[in-house]
């Protein structure tokens, strides 16, 4: 039952030892603290405190950035070793493939959640501080950092899944970066162009908040701006999220990692080192 | 019950319309060091990895003891060292084998054994400054994490320099010594002859050869070499003989284990006309080229 925390403690002192962690966490400090300066000046005329706009400002960086740092730990989890060699003598062990995708993925999640909560933590107190904070816009900025992590999760499995699938582990970063593109970027073009052609017919009226959910990217932004009426009023992003029942997007966002997790434990099964 | 460690029987594998295991049977008894021969692309290496369960056999059965291939005991039992294995380079050698030492639930003493493979002096270095030679002993040292039944070594001599080869096999002979059943899967033909009991021989997929080198000696029936130096006229030796001349000075001759003698009191017989003579055994590579190709020709 342990096997897999040695896994973990592995992983860990590998993410340590390579600089992942450092870099990972400078780059969400640096990122969150220009977004909160740089995003500011608004706070006057909306009547927010500062919190709540660089929590809306934070929230559109996390869509981008949590997918990134996750596909970037996880593409190499499994194409990585079967390149080194050392896939095979890890199966020969008595650890299972579940054991061994369990504790990559806890000591990934762990080392995601500590430079979000660096990241957010830093750029959150900078922007209290500054510009004064309340029991509400606190709450949006737990939330941002929970739910980041969540979707970090998700794109963590989707890239064991990728990386299973991948020969080796150059395709493998390939595809994660097509992965990220479609997630992020082309499928709300995509949306964005139906909803022009649609001219606000029932494909926009009913269809498409619930395409839009089911993007786990999407859902993170929807979770994160329907739950503050701030951050929704700040971030001008409210039509979307009111038409859709408030489960809507938590229960997206909650159901991707496992989904992915599944999937990943599913074509692990299949590679043969 | 069984009393083989290791025991595989009329094992078939498929890989697309090519058969890479074809009805292979061969069995290992605890403390038997047993070598696999065979080209590139033979199926040594498929084997192992069927042993492992790392792969899947379409017909025959593979044994580890009572344990079937892949499930949690023969995983326990079994010790592997892939072909020209690596470590991730940002790990200490320490960390690797106590990771290996954790997922077997061995008490292991890490540094005994990182000693014991002659590594004690790189224990808490990055195994990304190691040579190649170092991670082979790395890959070793794991192997001899617990007491395993069997154990699978491919290619376990590549990348060692000769001293580390004789440690090697030292280790070897300790394992079997320990009683466990020990496959090495090699190329390198003329260590292999004296440090294992038996040679088993696969040539596309087939087992061509199972048994101790004397026997598949004898089975061959392989000549032995004479080489006949002449002192003066190498061409009036050859026709005297019967042999064919190879250089300047020199004449071959081949013949069967019972005509030795009898050839040997020829060439004595001919006094002045030769300066010497020398007699060459059949080796393992004749042997195993005997039996890797016997229907290429």
């Amino acid at each position: 039952m342990t096997r897999f925390l040695a896994i973990t403690r592995t992983e860990m002192l590998i993410l340590r030892r390579n600089r992942w962690l450092l870099v990972a966490t400078l780059i969400m400090v640096l990122f969150a603290l220009a977004l909160t300066f740089a995003g500011s000046a608004p706070t006057g005329t909306l009547g927010v405190d500062m919190l709540t706009v660089s929590v809306a400002s934070m929230t559109t960086l996390s869509v981008y950035l949590a997918p990134l740092l996750a596909l970037m730990i996880a593409f190499d989890a499994i194409a990585g070793d079967v390149d080194r060699g050392s896939l095979s003598l890890l199966l020969s062990y008595p650890a299972g493939r579940g054991e061994i995708l369990l504790g990559k993925f806890t000591a990934h999640l762990a080392a995601l959640a500590f430079a979000m909560f660096i990241g957010f933590g830093a750029a959150g107190a900078v922007a209290a501080w500054f510009g004064g904070a309340g029991p509400e816009s606190l709450m949006a900025l737990v939330r941002l950092i929970l739910t980041s992590i969540l979707l970090g999760a998700v794109f963590l499995a989707l890239g064991y899944l990728l990386s299973a699938l991948a020969k080796g582990a150059t395709a493998a970063a390939g595809l994660s970066a097509g992965l990220w593109l479609v997630f992020v970027v082309l499928y709300d073009l995509g949306l964005l162009g139906a909803v022009v052609m649609d001219e606000g017919g029932t494909f926009t009226q009913s269809v498409f908040p619930w395409v839009m959910v089911a993007n786990p990217a999407d859902a993170f932004r929807l979770w994160n701006i329907a739950a503050t009426e701030g951050v929704a009023m700040a971030s001008g992003m409210t039509g979307a999220a009111q038409a859709l029942p408030v489960w809507a997007a938590p229960t997206s966002l909650l159901i991707w990692p496992v989904i992915g997790f599944a999937l990943a434990r599913f074509a692990f099964r299949r590679v043969e080192p | 019950m069984t009393d083989k460690a290791l025991s595989i029987d009329q094992v078939f594998k498929d890989r697309g319309k090519t058969r890479v295991l074809d009805d292979i049977t061969l069995s290992l008894a605890p403390g038997q060091r047993v070598a696999l021969l065979g080209h590139n692309g033979a199926g040594k290496s498929t084997l192992i990895k069927s042993i492992l369960g790392l792969t899947p056999i379409h017909g025959g059965a593979i044994r580890i003891g009572d344990a079937t291939p892949g499930s949690a005991q023969a995983r326990r039992e079994t010790a592997y060292l892939p072909e020209a294995v690596s470590f991730h380079p940002a790990l200490t050698g320490r960390e690797q084998l106590t990771l290996f030492a954790k997922l077997s639930g061995e008490k292991a003493d890490v540094p005994a054994l990182l000693d014991r493979v002659g590594l004690s002096d790189a224990l808490d270095r990055r195994i990304g400054t190691y040579s190649k030679g170092m991670r082979q002993r790395l890959g070793l040292a794991q192997v001899l994490l617990g007491k395993p039944k069997v154990a699978l070594l491919d290619e376990p001599t590549s990348g060692l320099d000769p001293i580390s080869r004789q440690d090697l096999y030292a280790i070897i002979d300790e394992l079997a010594a320990h009683g466990t059943a020990v496959l090495i899967a090699s190329h390198a033909l003329t260590e292999v002859e004296a440090r294992t009991d038996r040679i088993a021989i696969m040539r596309k997929g087939r087992m061509v050869a199972d048994d101790t080198l004397s026997n598949l000696s004898a089975l061959a029936g392989l000549p032995i070499r004479l080489q006949v130096r002449a002192s003066t006229n190498p061409d009036a030796l050859a026709a005297e003989l019967g042999g064919k001349r190879i250089n300047g000075v020199s004449v071959e001759l081949l013949c069967s284990p019972d005509d030795k003698m009898e050839a040997l009191r020829r060439i004595a017989g001919m006094g002045d006309a030769v300066a010497d003579v020398e007699m060459t055994p059949p080796k393992l590579e004749d042997l195993y080229r005997h039996y890797a190709q016997e229907e290429m020709q």
